[in-house]
């Protein structure tokens, strides 16, 4: 099969609030080839979790819509289809079988009334129509490949017997269930602690290479992207304002907002634990833009060192800074 | 929740059944009036002979007395006489309890059928036009007095459209099943309407603070669809908040829906509490006050079972 197994084309999101429309995704796109990662990276509310929510097409019509754009997925019969436009049925036999996801919260995302076995085996009875036993076979497998010691055990708790860490290896191990070809992770390792997390990325890289599955990989934390991505699409104000191999990134930024984020990466080294200073931010002054009222041009220009007039005129292109990578701003040949 | 755990909540009801017996015993005798004062103006009636059946009921003695004597024959199973028709006490409360658990019965099971889906709709629909109408009836439901209610319906069907009887459980001489059945209908439709409001509130609200977490977002990730999602990921959640509400509504009914009762004239517990009343007939009173309060007693408990069945978290501590 040919072609990227995401492609996701000037996509729009809206929700309806009370104060008015918010636009939470304002024409992003992305593309994700198969075995690929691209991690997507910007702070809390930069509109990374709205624009996965849309692609799982998982945002109830009662609280917003896509508005706009189209969500290009290569399904295992080789066929593309665009997700956007697909109704709630059709989709639903996509989710969990093709396309999986795994969510920040360990902790709140397990059914606390189910057992860990029947969550995990769930997506493969419902799509593969699996009985019940050989539901409970595939969930210690499953449960095996996550490295979860004990698995017979272990397939009959609850989610409450269960750590942090162990609840997210179920959460991988149910996502994976249906050999996916795309997984979605929004922040799988933020809620747990620096060792655990690094666990869960070796887990992960270890699975997709397995799995062969491409991985849109969410994070505010570009110190777990050199962990793990091929790729990294950097998200501001609901808009991809830079993106690139991850080691052009991380070495050579050229938008002023990933420039901020490298200086406010976490020192997760050893010497900064031993010295009991895990989490030592540069934080880049000032704060994420309103939604309800962006600004005219660039929306990190409030925020921005380099910014001039031109910045706030309007809105910067999507301008090509190599043969790989494209940065929003007028100014990228500065910075570098 | 372990065997142990349920001994010790039933044992810790009983200092608390004690409590309430005395407290109950207290108040209906510092009513004003007594079980006698119908004979007063009798003049069939001689003041001797009132005089005896007052010693006869221990009514002569101290209040204190009359409790202790009360509880000593209460405690090996003796509920007394009635005052009012000399029958002991369980043998009437026995032949009421009939009628009351089929009027309370049905009308019980026929709330949960309506309640829990409307509930239900009302929540994965929240905002739309048919949440508001379920929301706008269940509060007129629940803010319309039930004797109110009760008259209303009475007036338009049995007086104006004369399509059912007004009251009692059959018609004089007939008895069979679709008379019985004609007979429920006003009764039940009643003590319905103000049970079903409230509990639809109430599945409502568990509903929609579940369909709102983490693990429903999950459920949809790996491909549920919403029926699926509801019955299989949130009814059951759902249901923990409402379980306390449904138990005590049922004993509640069951210990005598009064008003509905004496409306439709239904020969049940809720018209002899208020036959009794009226009669000051103090150990009638007891015995029926008593079966409530152990009855709420038990269902809170039954509720506590039914909590670590739907939750986990509870039975594994
Ligand atoms: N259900 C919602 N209703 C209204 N606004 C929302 C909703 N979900 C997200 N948003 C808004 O969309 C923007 C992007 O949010 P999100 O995608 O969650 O950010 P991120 O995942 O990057 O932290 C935020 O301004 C947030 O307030
Ligand atoms: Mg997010």
């Amino acid at each position: 099969m040919t072609g990227p197994l995401l492609d996701i084309r000037d996509l729009v999101t809206e929700f309806r609030t009370e104060a008015g429309l918010l636009r939470a995704v304002k024409g992003v796109d992305l593309t994700i080839a198969r075995g690929e990662t691209l991690a997507l990276v910007g702070e809390s509310g930069s509109g990374k979790s709205v624009t996965s929510l849309s692609a799982m097409r998982l945002i109830p019509d009662r609280v917003g819509r896509i508005a706009g754009g189209e969500i290009l997925f290569q399904g295992r019969d080789g066929r593309v289809r665009d997700l956007a436009q697909l109704d709630q049925r059709a989709m639903s036999d996509l989710r969990g079988s093709e396309i999986a996801m795994i969510f920040q919260e360990p902790m709140t995302s397990l059914n606390p009334a189910h057992r860990i076995g029947a969550q995990i085996a769930e997506a493969a009875r419902l799509h593969e129509g699996l009985s019940a036993k050989a539901a409970r076979a595939r969930a210690i497998e499953m449960l095996r490949l996550v490295e979860i010691p004990e698995p017979e055990r272990r397939a009959e708790a609850y989610p409450h017997q269960l750590s942090g860490g162990m609840r997210q290896r179920v959460m991988i191990a149910s996502a994976l269930v249906c050999n996916p070809s795309l997984l979605i992770a929004d922040e799988p390792t933020t809620a747990l602690d620096s060792t655990v997390q690094l666990q869960i990325l070796v887990l992960l890289k270890r699975l997709q290479e397995e799995f062969r599955m491409g991985i849109l990989f969410i994070t505010h934390n570009l110190g777990v992207v050199a962990e793990i991505a091929d790729r990294v699409a950097v998200m501001y104000g609901g808009r991809i304002v830079e993106d690139a191999p991850v080691d052009r990134i991380l070495e050579a930024p050229r938008h002023p907002y990933t420039k901020g984020l490298l200086g406010s990466v976490p020192r997760t080294d050893h010497a900064a634990r031993a010295s009991g200073q895990r989490e030592r931010l540069v934080q880049i002054p000032g704060s994420m833009v309103d939604p309800l009222r962006p600004p005219p041009g660039c929306d990190f220009e409030p925020r921005c060192a380099w910014s001039g007039p031109a910045c706030r005129a309007a809105v910067p292109p999507l301008e090509a800074t190599g043969p790989e990578g494209h940065a929003r701003c007028i100014r990228w040949k500065e910075i570098a | 929740m372990s065997f142990s755990f349920l001994i010790r909540r039933i044992l810790g009801a009983i200092p608390l059944l004690f409590g309430i017996s005395l407290v109950l015993f207290t108040i209906i005798h510092l009513a004003p009036g007594g079980p006698l004062d119908v004979y007063a103006d009798n003049p069939s009636v001689s003041p001797e002979a009132l005089e005896q059946i007052r010693e006869a009921f221990g009514l002569d003695r101290p209040v204190p007395v009359q409790y202790v004597l009360w509880l000593r024959s209460m405690l090996v199973g003796d509920w007394g006489l009635s005052i009012r028709t000399g029958r002991p006490v369980l043998d009437e409360i026995l032949t009421r309890l009939g009628p009351t658990m089929q009027l309370g019965g049905i009308s019980m099971l026929l709330s949960f059928l309506v309640a829990v889906p409307l509930g239900i709709i009302s929540a994965a629909r929240r905002g739309s036009r048919t949440d508001s109408t379920v929301t706008l009836a269940a509060f007129a439901g629940i803010s319309l007095p039930v004797f109110w209610s009760a008259l209303l319906l009475q007036l338009v069907f049995s007086v104006w459209l004369g399509w059912l009887p007004s009251a009692g459980m059959k018609s004089i001489g007939d008895g069979s099943v679709s008379d019985r059945l004609l007979h429920l209908i006003l009764p039940v439709t009643v003590l319905s309407l103000a049970t079903i409001a409230s509990w639809s509130r109430y599945i409502r609200s568990g509903m929609v603070d579940v369909l709102s977490q983490d693990y429903i977002r999950t459920a949809y990730a790996k491909g549920r669809r919403e029926g699926s999602v509801i019955l299989r990921h949130a009814l059951r959640n759902a249901m923990i908040p409402a379980v306390t509400v449904i138990a005590i509504d049922f004993v509640t009914i069951i210990s005598g829906a009064v008003i509905t009762e004496t409306v439709f004239a239904w020969p049940g517990i809720g018209r002899l509490f208020v036959e009794s009343m009226n009669g000051r007939d103090y150990p009638m009173l007891m015995g029926l006050m008593m079966m409530g309060s152990v009855g709420v007693v038990a269902a809170n408990i039954i509720a506590d079972i039914v909590y670590a069945t739907l939750d986990p978290r509870i039975r594994h501590g």
